[in-house]
């Protein structure tokens, strides 16, 4: 085993919401260690002194102006709910409190 | 051993754009549920969002109020976490490069002043609103608020008290509605305080554990929990005991903070710059642009208003309370009234009347020369104070200018000494038990039969010439 | 005569417009084209019939009415299902979108409907648009015209395989590291990635949003010019979307290609391209010399970090990305949940597929605390490298030539086994979205077995069109005719 334990799978797993079972575990702890392992070809580079392309395009200061559009029908909204009560959609119990701004 | 408090905040504001941040639906708060939703706040596949340019005005109107530096590039960022209220599942937010860090904002703690160090302001986007009212434990979802704009304002640990962090809330709250920026009204949400609370023995240089206090409802709210909380720590401490890091909620029924969220589980936001926005940058032209449109603060204007119109601190603090309070009392004032009576009619009559018809100040009836005039007057002896009282709030509820008001209803003041005397006599005679009192050097009953002359005249006799006249009919 | 489905897209709206045939026509030969065929190549996961006859009926009103009926009159195209239209489905093949209405249609859908356009339906996909064989589509297997035990090639392997069997004209792809260009090189025909910002990408459900861009699959080069004509411009919608000018790309077809310099990175001509296509690609750079280009020998000495940076990039941004798809709005909510944390996971777990999983699995670890540094950042920094080596390349240079896919399609099954060996599919192709370059891949011959191989061309930001100038000259000098692929 390398960089990627069997325990790292699975708190990547929390973060990203997926279930993995035994066998997947170890099947993508495998796959993401070859990959990884290849990305670490990376480090030949020396790139102390590079900014890193955090955008694609160049450009700046692209924005909308403060002007109220139009919203979509409430029917619509809701059209593609799994679950909802013609208000609001509807999601099984929250138990935890985290989360909000 | 003696503790101190070590207390920094985290204020989420809602701008008060019309539309959201990044979408053109509107910000309006009471609007049914999900009306006010389209494919980019609710998160649907495929949709961008596209930033609001008032969005940034307004954040760097804030910005230089709280003496921040604007940076000159910025960025937005993806924070990832997973929650009902998400559209997206991750909030646009700013994480290395705010758009606004290192001010300050200065107040008044008991008259001392005090600057609170601000670490950073950022723009964000909220969230939607969970209803935990259905039935079957299942919870409704609202994307009304989903994208509405939100500036996070961070503080160092610079507050030592509930009192500082009240101040602080105060002053914050003051600024943003002078700037026109928020409406900072907690009970909608538009405003929401968080503290990052530790103790440590007073002198000592390194900080306490920090527990994080969260969703307190109100400004006195947030005082009595950090209140609580440091009292909790301190005793805990004392006790043997260690402050774990964690979120504490505010249960304000019973008073007291509980355990939301230990460390352990603390997030890992995966933050990372957001490729569907372009970098934000506010040149030196657009920041003094911004500058030359702010209006005067209320800590200035409360120096000002001190200086200028010889207010005491207390007087001065209450009118700049806010703006449209402090306009107010300027154009009173320079309708050519009296700016200390000026200062006590709207704090006192004109306040009691506005808080009983739950009414601001920027819609009243009563026009800020209908009150020079009613002042001036007084001066004048047209009225007396009582009468005043009687005008005021009929101009309150009509809208109508004093004078008229005398007029119609003949409350000029009885200044002439032949009507009051006539009055005072048939007072004497009325009662004849009180002047024997009076002769027999009961001095105090003079104050019941001014009462009554008072109220023969229907108040409009003027108070020191029934004063005057009745003790010379008295001696007679 | 030519059945109307066998003609290109300009031959299409010329005769449209010239009332040589109505569109009505000409939507029912394709229709009947795919009812006849499709069940064999199984490119298209929705047909819009009577959508499309009803499109076709108003641009025959239009015409009748003498009015413009638009640059695209009548032209019959397939849309793949990664892009946002009210009508129909929009479910990017994936379980979790199923039966998903969009609200909105993408702006190029409106673009190309008010230009007269006529939608045939929707067309198979790798699940989100991850993958290079369409073997990832959680809803049915496309064949290869070409030989159907083979892959189309992907992610746009379903609008590949749909231009190549004559079931529509052109077909609109989304491109993130060659997923138009690979399969368009595999299923033999032309596919264009413009230059990042060139197209709006509002209603293109993102999977890498620095790196996606729409483009069209299409039988010639003057239709990509066609297609490029409407799909380019200013987006109000797309905050990164170019605020250029479109020039007429159909007027940049002059066929003269005399002084311009072509370059041949020399990293990609090294031993390990096949012989096969070492030779096809060498023999396409004959061609353009014998037009009067001038070869110039270039290094793009960061290319070989590429992929690396390629798959940590696009898997941080899918990540987040598809966080969105979590059963509370749309799509599939796992039936069996007690509580939301439940919800999303079960939802997650049941609803994406391997490949999906495996790469929001990637991202997230590498954006996770503790290894943003040393993946995210890095890959972040080595992608400014890659772009700068191609700045410093074109400055001696105005086209770069490379092969577009190592090789031709691959039989199914073939590399789902070791997700690196797919990924390597995209070698050539991937750079160009790193360095937001546009690059197409026009049809260079078959290979002995049969099949199409492809040349890639790249050029300058926003230079669409010396690259449309290039690609056409080739196409019309190369003496290659690929024929009708045999659809067996």
């Amino acid at each position: 085993m390398g960089k990627i334990s069997t325990k790292d799978v699975e708190y990547v797993a929390g973060l990203a919401q997926l279930a993995l079972d035994d066998a997947a575990k170890e099947r993508l702890a495998r796959e993401m260690d070859e990959i990884l392992s290849y990305m670490d070809k990376l480090n030949e580079l020396d790139t102390a002194n590079v900014e890193p392309m955090m955008h694609a395009m160049e450009m700046t200061n692209v924005f909308r102006e403060d002007v109220v559009g139009e919203s979509l029908p409430r029917e619509i909204a809701l059209r593609d709910a799994p679950q909802h009560d013609g208000e609001y959609f509807i999601v099984p119990k929250i138990l935890d409190t985290e989360g909000s701004a | 051993m003696e503790y101190e408090a070590v207390i920094g905040m985290e204020v989420h504001v809602e701008i008060n754009t019309k539309s959201k941040v990044f979408c053109a639906c509107s910000t309006h708060f009471s609007a049914p549920a999900n009306t006010n939703v389209c494919p980019i706040c609710l998160g649907m596949p495929g949709v961008l969002p596209v930033l609001n340019r008032e969005m940034v005005n307004k954040s760097v109107a804030a910005g230089l109020a709280l003496n921040c530096t604007i940076s000159r590039w910025s960025k937005l960022d993806r924070k990832n976490y997973f929650y009902p209220d998400m559209a997206k599942n991750y909030q646009i937010s700013q994480y290395d490069l705010p758009l606004c860090s290192n001010g300050h904002l200065d107040i008044e703690v008991d008259g001392q002043p005090k600057s609170i160090g601000i670490t950073r302001a950022h723009m964000e986007e909220d969230t939607a609103r969970n209803t935990h009212t259905l039935g079957g434990g299942q919870s409704g979802v609202d994307f009304n608020r989903s994208g509405v704009p939100l500036l996070e304002i961070v503080t160092e640990p610079d507050l030592r008290s509930a009192q500082d962090a009240y101040a602080y809330l105060t002053a914050l709250k003051q600024i943003l509605q002078y700037l026109d920026v928020s409406d900072c009204n907690m009970e909608e949400g538009s405003l929401r305080a968080e503290a990052n609370i530790s103790v440590r023995p007073k002198g000592a240089s390194v900080f306490g554990t920090k527990t994080e206090v969260k969703n307190v409802a109100s400004f006195s709210g947030v005082m009595k929990a950090i209140e609580y909380e440091i009292k909790r720590q301190v005793e805990l401490i004392e006790s043997g005991g260690a402050v774990e890091q964690e979120t504490r909620g505010w249960d304000p029924d019973r008073g007291i903070t509980f355990t939301q969220r230990k460390k352990e589980s603390a997030h890992d936001y995966r933050y990372f710059p957001e490729p569907d926005l372009v970098p934000v940058v506010v040149d030196a032209a657009w920041e003094q642009r911004i500058r030359e449109s702010l209006p005067e603060l209320p800590l200035p204007r409360k120096h000002r208003f001190m200086e200028q119109y010889g207010l005491s601190d207390y007087d001065a603090n209450v009118l700049t309370g806010t703006q449209a309070m402090a306009d107010y009392f300027e154009a009173a004032v320079q309708a050519d009234a009296d700016a200390k009576k000026t200062a006590n009619w709207i704090m006192g009559d004109l306040q009691a009347l506005l808080t009983e018809a739950k009414a601001d100040i920027s819609a009243c009836n009563v026009t800020p020369a209908c009150l020079a005039e009613m002042i001036r007057m007084i001066n004048d002896n047209t009225i007396s104070g009582k009468i005043a009282k009687e005008v005021l709030a009929e101009m309150f509820v009509s809208g109508k200018s004093p004078k008229q008001i005398v007029e119609e209803k003949g409350l000029v003041q009885i200044t002439d000494a032949s009507a009051i005397e006539g009055i005072v006599r048939q007072v004497l005679a009325d009662n004849p038990q009180q002047v024997e009192q009076f002769k027999a050097g009961k001095d105090r009953v003079v104050g019941f039969l001014v009462g009554q002359v008072m109220k023969a005249s229907r108040g409009k006799a003027n108070p020191e010439k029934v004063n005057e006249i009745l003790r010379n009919e008295l001696a007679k | 005569m030519t059945a109307w489905h066998e003609k290109t897209a300009h031959e299409i709206r010329n005769a449209v417009r010239a009332r040589h045939v109505s569109a009505a026509e000409v939507a029912e030969s394709y229709l009947n084209r795919i009812a006849a065929v499709d069940p064999k190549v199984d490119s298209y996961t929705q047909v819009w019939a009577d959508f499309a006859r009803a499109q076709a009926a108003r641009v025959d009103e239009k015409i009748a009415r003498g009015e413009d009926a638009g640059r695209l009159a009548g032209v019959p195209i397939g849309i793949k299902e990664v892009i946002c239209t009210k009508q129909g489905h929009t479910t990017c093949s994936s379980r979790i979108l199923e039966g998903y209405q969009s609200p909105h249609d993408a702006t190029i859908i409106r673009k190309l409907e008010a230009e007269g356009a006529v939608f045939l339906g929707k067309l198979n996909m790798d699940e989100f648009a991850m993958g290079s064989s369409t073997e990832n589509s959680a809803i049915k297997t496309t064949r290869n015209p070409w030989n159907l035990r083979c892959v189309p090639g992907g992610s746009s392997g379903g609008s590949a395989a749909a231009v190549a069997a004559d079931l529509c004209a052109f077909s609109l792809g989304s491109d993130t590291g060659g997923s138009i260009r690979q399969p368009a090189c595999l299923c033999g025909c032309v596919g264009i990635k413009p230059t990042y910002g060139r197209v709006s990408r509002y209603g293109l459900v993102a999977f890498a949003s620095s790196l996606d861009q729409i483009g069209p699959l299409t039988k010639d080069v003057e239709d990509a010019a066609l297609a490029l004509n409407v799909l380019c411009g200013k987006d109000a919608m797309d905050a990164t979307s170019a605020n250029l000018p479109v020039p007429d790309f159909t007027q940049a077809l002059t066929g003269d290609i005399r002084g311009l310099r072509i370059g041949m990175p020399v990293e990609c001509f090294t031993e390990s391209l096949g012989a096969e296509m070492r030779e096809k690609v060498l023999s396409a750079i004959e061609v353009l010399k014998g037009q009067g280009a001038e070869v110039v020998e270039v290094s793009l000495p960061t290319l070989d970090y590429a992929l690396a940076v390629y798959y940590i990039i696009c898997t941080a941004e899918a990540s987040a990305n598809l966080a969105r798809f979590d059963g509370v709005r749309y799509g599939f909510r796992h039936p069996a949940a007690g509580d939301v944390r439940e919800m999303y996971v079960k939802t997650k777990t049941a609803a994406f597929g391997p490949e999906v999983r495996r790469r929001i699995m990637l991202g997230t670890y590498v954006l996770s605390s503790g290894y943003y540094d040393a993946y995210y950042l890095k890959a972040q920094k080595v992608r400014r490298l890659i772009k700068e080596d191609f700045d410093r390349a074109f400055t001696k240079c105005d086209i770069i030539v490379t092969p577009t896919s190592p090789t031709p399609a691959f039989e199914f099954g073939a590399k789902t086994a070791d997700p690196l060996e797919m990924y390597l599919s995209d070698i050539y192709t991937i750079s160009t979205n790193l360095a937001t370059l546009p690059g197409i891949s026009v049809p260079c011959g078959l290979c002995a077995s049969g099949l199409p191989a492809g040349v890639q061309f790249m050029a300058k930001p926003f230079d669409e069109a010396t690259l449309l100038r290039v690609a056409h000259c080739y196409e019309k000098n190369s003496g290659i005719t690929l024929g009708k692929a045999p659809i067996a």
